[in-house]
């Protein structure tokens, strides 16, 4: 049974159909890249996945269970966490208040507890601490905690925003251009941190990028998708030779 | 007979309070289509306007056609001095400050005239005018002059909206104001044009109002203001032909209240309508939903 | 000392504050030194600020705009009103009772206005509290167990300074505690960004229900607070105008901060009560002053940051001083 499972999805606004007869499969501690041109539709099968919009058809499955028509929260506890395309951070928060706030729901102590300061809010609060000290020293980062988010360079803000996505213990991370924006030290650093979480802390990662350097460089398998269909599927080096996939990012003719 | 006749002069009076809501909404919808904030201030401009329409009718000696014109400048002015002082500032902040700021104006509005004029009602020059008896109805002069002031207003700004270079402006600032501007559109000259005429309106409305009811006081605002938001939002908030339809809606919903349920439960009845449309379909009557980019 | 005060905990902190004020306060009412007109007004700023500190709570930290507050006050007032005016127990027991039931009722009803209202976004949800404040003071001024217009009268008065202050001082430390747990960063993170917050797994409409529904019940309990100083209640003080007062407090203090509506309770509550002959433009510069806070907070200057710019003034003129001095 795979991680991820998606059958046949399509979504529907109004006439227009942004992803159509969708198919993915990602595989446990799996790194795959979803690459197609602007508008191609691989932000809204971000948002399909994460319960944002609900398809019109087809089922998206979690270690085979359906979970189509859930609520954002609720995915998060299937296992599924996200960044974003444009940075949504909490920025008047904290760096390790934001890594913090995305601890929510494996905390779980009620609001009594935390008004009367139990033993179990102490000891869940303690854990968390260090949990999310924890995270930010993978990216470098402890030494920021108490710095004000939105005052971060825009470099460390998609890091804290991958951070934060981590911090909810997912077994599916999907990154959503995580390199936009970056110089090439940058991605090269994004690149070995991507590897390393993919790796060493044992999660699948689905990641869309524009950058080629990043996603041939790490990502074990790729899909393609144009018009909102998959129009190839592949190992990097036959992406990279792929007559349809040229054709779909130069334009026909090419 | 006499039911039908009795329906139908409801009908009438519906349609001389919704024309005078439909007006107002105007105001509260072209505003909202493009700065997308309800200007909680809207129905205290409608006040100012019967206020300045009074000063200029008592004090002044104006004939009611100048007194009009006169309280619509001075209304159009204010909308765009408001605009520039409590909402510009405000446009890139998070939504919740424009909303107190609006209220603020609001109240500064009501204590201001309450100062100046204070609380005790004025009574509003009397219109004599002849009503027209049809067919058993007795209909007020007030009414048809109300209605065809209305109507031709409407037509008006539609042709406006749809032909003139400024009411193009218009149209696409409310669509999307960085496109627009980049199309060498002014957004804040477009904006301003919008609550000058937003105001206009307002302002129309407060006097075909005290004209109908004649007192005048500073919080005779409040209520009309709030009904004809309801209107707006009924008809589709920020759609201009949706807050002429919902203004007669409303006016005919709450004058057949009034007709055949009681005065007390008119306002239950519009407050009610504003729950319903808000929790069915927000978007209104003509409106699309419409989502933010995640 | 002062220094061993900063060393110690946020916690000692505070806790020093409140009862040192206590003590401070009481015994200058039981010596005479703040005369029973000022106890007055002191009681009255304590309820306000038992009001804004629970308004702060959505306008503030959830961000949303919420009209209504008068309206649950009253019904908190009402309902601990007609508890202690219909049971006959000593007043130890039936005044916090009666408290808790008032704030209870009104919690439960932040609950079921809550859920469907705050579906809206920000400009109808202020629209549809307001509305809701209203309907809520019609059917006080039209039901007779209320009393109608001539509303309730003959409520015990059981709100002195001791319960002012310390049913103020809980609702207070209360709020602090929530707001400084997982609950708490859950209510800040919905309004710093509704979208993200669901993305990472907090249950954005569980959680706006929450904070109104916690909101109303401490309204409530100020309300029952309020009965019981009074002892008469008329549905047409629970008005919109009154809900737009707890409002200015909240946006003077900053609206995410407990020690700013604090202070700003107390100004505005001392302001309005030895400027009473200016009464008559009270209402005028309220106004002025909301539209004020708000343009200069897009400047980036609010009361945090003028105390900061005065403290920074300070160490300065310390430092200069300290150099001329040892010359």
């Amino acid at each position: 049974m795979s991680l991820l499972e998606i059958n046949n999805l399509s979504v529907n606004f109004g006439g227009i159909k942004p992803v159509k007869n969708f198919d993915l499969t990602v595989n446990d501690n799996e790194l795959v890249g979803l690459i197609g041109p602007n508008g191609a539709g691989k932000t809204t099968v971000f948002n399909l996945l994460t319960g944002v919009y609900i398809p019109t058809e087809g089922s998206i499955e979690i270690d085979g269970e359906n979970i189509v028509g859930k609520k954002p929260y609720k995915i998060v506890e299937h296992g599924i966490t996200r960044t974003f395309q444009n940075i949504r951070l909490f920025k008047s928060m904290t760096v390790i208040d934001n890594v913090k706030t995305a601890c929510h729901h494996h905390m779980k102590y009620s609001a009594m507890d935390g008004i009367l300061r139990s033993k179990k809010y102490k000891d869940i609060e303690i854990a968390v601490e260090k949990e999310a000290y924890r995270l930010l020293e993978i990216f470098d980062m402890e030494d920021l905690a108490n710095e004000t988010s939105n005052n971060l360079p825009y470099g460390m803000q998609r890091k804290l925003e991958i951070a934060r996505a981590l911090a909810g213990k997912p077994k599916l991370l999907l990154l959503d251009e995580p390199a936009a924006g970056m110089n090439p030290n940058e991605t090269l650093e994004l690149m070995e941190t991507i590897k390393m979480i993919n790796e060493k802390l044992n999660v699948a990662i689905l990641l869309i990028e524009h950058d080629m350097s990043l996603v041939m460089g790490i990502c074990q398998r790729i899909v393609v998708i144009d018009y909102g269909k998959v129009i190839a599927r592949g190992t990097p080096k036959e992406i990279q030779s792929n007559k349809k996939v040229i054709g779909a990012y130069l334009g026909a003719g090419a | 007979m006499d039911g039908i006749l009795n329906f139908l002069q409801q009908l009438i009076n519906g349609l001389h309070i919704g024309s005078i809501y439909a007006l107002i909404a105007l105001g509260y919808t072209m505003v909202y289509g493009i700065v997308k904030l309800i200007n909680f201030a809207h129905g205290d401009i409608m006040m100012m306007g019967a206020y300045f329409a009074f000063i200029g009718l008592t004090m002044i000696g104006m004939p009611l056609w100048l007194a009009i014109i006169f309280s619509m400048i001075l209304c159009a002015i204010a909308g765009v001095i408001i605009e520039k002082i409590a909402y510009k500032p405000l446009r890139s902040a998070p939504r919740i400050w424009a909303l107190i700021s609006a209220i603020g104006v609001s109240f500064f509005l009501e204590n201001l005239f309450l100062l100046i004029f204070k609380p005790d009602p004025k009574p509003f020059p009397p219109m004599n005018i002849k009503p027209i008896r049809i067919a058993g109805l007795q209909i007020s002069g007030i009414t048809i002059i109300t209605l065809l002031l209305s109507f031709a207003i409407m037509i008006g700004l539609d042709i406006f909206i749809k032909s003139t270079r400024t009411g193009k402006a218009m149209r696409a600032a409310s669509e999307d104001q960085g496109a627009a501007s980049l199309m060498g559109i002014s957004v804040n000259k477009t904006i301003s044009i919008t609550f000058a005429i937003g105001s206009a309106l307002g302002a129309l409305g407060g006097i075909l109002f005290a004209v109908a009811y004649p007192q005048i006081d500073p919080y005779m605002g409040v209520m009309p203001g709030l009904k004809a938001f309801v209107a707006a939002v009924l008809g589709g908030i920020g759609i201009i032909p949706g807050a002429m339809l919902g203004g007669f809606l409303l006016g005919i919903a709450e004058s057949l209240t009034k007709g055949y349920l009681s005065t007390r439960w008119a306002d239950a009845v519009v407050f009610g309508i504003l729950i319903v449309v808000l929790l069915v379909k927000p978007s209104g009557i003509l409106g699309k939903n419409t989502s933010e980019k995640v | 000392m002062i220094k061993k005060f900063k060393k110690s905990s946020e916690a000692t902190q505070a806790a020093i504050v409140f009862v040192a004020t206590f003590i401070i306060l009481f015994a200058g009412i039981q010596l005479g030194l703040i005369s029973s007109y000022q106890t007055g007004i002191i009681i009255s700023v304590l309820i306000n600020i038992s009001l804004a500190v629970s308004l702060s709570l959505v306008t503030g930290y959830l961000g949303e705009l919420a009209l209504g507050h008068a309206g649950f006050m009253a019904i908190g007032a009402y309902t601990a009103g007609l508890i202690t005016l219909n049971i006959n127990l000593s007043p130890m027991i039936a005044f916090p009772f009666a408290l808790l039931i008032g704030g209870l009722i009104t919690g439960l009803m932040g609950i079921i206005i809550g859920i469907p209202a705050l579906r809206l976004r920000g400009d109808y949800l202020g629209i549809i509290t307001l509305g809701f404040g209203e309907i809520i003071r019609i059917i006080l001024n039209n039901l007779t167990i209320t009393g109608g217009p001539k509303g309730l009268s003959g409520i015990p008065k059981y709100t002195n300074f001791i319960w002012a202050y310390w049913v103020t001082t809980i609702i207070v430390i209360v709020i602090f505690l929530l707001m400084n747990s997982r609950h708490g960063r859950a209510i800040n993170a919905i309004r710093e960004n509704e979208i993200a917050a669901e993305s990472v797994g907090i249950p954005v409409a569980y959680y706006k229900t929450f904070a109104f529904a916690v909101s109303a019940f401490f309204a409530g309990i100020s309300g029952g607070l309020y009965a019981h100083y009074l002892t008469q209640l008329y549905p047409k003080k629970f008005d919109f105008l009154y809900s737009i007062e707890i409002l200015v407090i909240v946006v003077l203090g900053g609206m995410k901060s407990l020690k700013g509506t604090i202070i700003a309770a107390i100004i505005l509550g001392f302001a309005s009560e030895y400027l009473r002959r200016y009464a008559e433009y009270r209402m005028i510069i309220y106004s002025m002053l909301l539209i004020a806070i708000i343009l200069l907070k897009t400047k980036g200057i609010t009361l945090k940051s003028i105390k900061e710019m005065i403290l920074k003034t300070l160490k300065k003129n310390k430092e200069t001083s300290t150099i001329e001095g040892s010359e």
